[in-house]
């Protein structure tokens, strides 16, 4: 039961992807470009999945738990440092450079676009060059 | 140009957030695409719910083209750029805990402040990177 409900809700996060142009980086990019050819349907995007995120997780976290798990896992983490500005500043910069960004990628692989399973393995690897750079740095 | 698609973003930004609900609903987990493939890599543990979570984000596109579906993709990078965006996207995720999907909407719906910090910084960046490689580059 628990297998078929993960499926079930990593389709319809698919599926919303999908439809919501956010898996096209042309469409990405061009939200961006208020300058030139400006799509601002990627404010919709956001203020769809933000309000129904918003008022269902008021709902959800309010049980004792959720159906298949014991507890909620949620971020412990609260800690504003150089590590969260400086990597959300430098995930931008590389989004702002082809349109993809995590989860728009990963439901173009299913669109069975050779530019989406480039970019994946590529942050693929970017993921465990930064894991072996923060081995070194030791933070 | 792309076409502005207000209902269909609104429609799919709605499911987006109705999958992030019922993945906390269900299994108490966020639905955040960062941690989910860096969870695949090896070394962590808990992996199944993540695999089923990504099977199921690439099945969806590829059973609605397959449906008649018609969901429009362009890439414009040259592949060497598409490559680099990658790394700097994984390398950055990684310090910064998310991305669009885990803070952009589940950490800001919880009203976290990271994520309202991270969401404001990479959205500036992202913006100001398009703009330097079209307007001041000359685009790809």
């Amino acid at each position: 039961m628990a297998f078929l409900s993960l499926l079930i809700v990593g389709l319809i996060f698919g599926t919303g992807i999908a439809v919501s142009g956010m898996a096209n980086p042309a469409k990405v990019l061009n939200f961006f470009d208020v300058a030139g050819t400006w799509d601002p349907s990627l404010a919709f995007v956001m203020g769809g999945a933000l309000t129904v995120a918003f008022i269902g997780y008021r709902i959800v976290l309010r049980r004792h738990g959720p159906v298949f798990d014991d507890r909620f896992h949620l971020p412990a983490t609260r800690r504003i440092d150089r590590a969260l500005v400086g990597g959300s500043a430098l995930f931008g910069v590389g989004w702002g450079i082809s349109g993809f960004c995590p989860g728009g990628a990963v439901p173009a692989l299913g669109l069975l676009e050779p530019d989406a399973l480039i970019f994946v393995l590529a942050m693929l690897a970017g993921i465990l060059l930064a894991r072996q750079l923060r081995r070194m740095g030791g933070a | 140009m792309t076409e502005f698609t207000p209902w269909q973003s609104l429609s799919g930004g709605m499911l987006i957030g109705l999958s992030a609900v019922l993945l906390m609903a269900l299994h108490g987990r966020i639905a955040g695409m960062t941690a989910i493939l860096s969870g695949l890599l090896p070394g962590a543990e808990n992996r199944v719910w993540r695999l089923l979570f990504f099977a199921g984000a690439v099945i969806a596109p590829f059973l609605l083209i397959r449906f008649g579906m018609e969901i429009p993709f362009r890439s414009e990078t040259p592949m060497l750029w598409t490559v680099l965006s990658g790394l700097i996207v994984g390398v950055g995720v990684t310090y910064g805990g998310g991305c669009t999907s885990g803070h952009g909407i589940c950490g800001n719906a919880r009203l976290s402040p990271r994520s309202v910090v991270a969401t404001l910084t990479f959205m500036l960046t992202a913006g100001l990177t398009v703009f330097v490689v079209r307007h001041l580059l000359g685009g790809f």
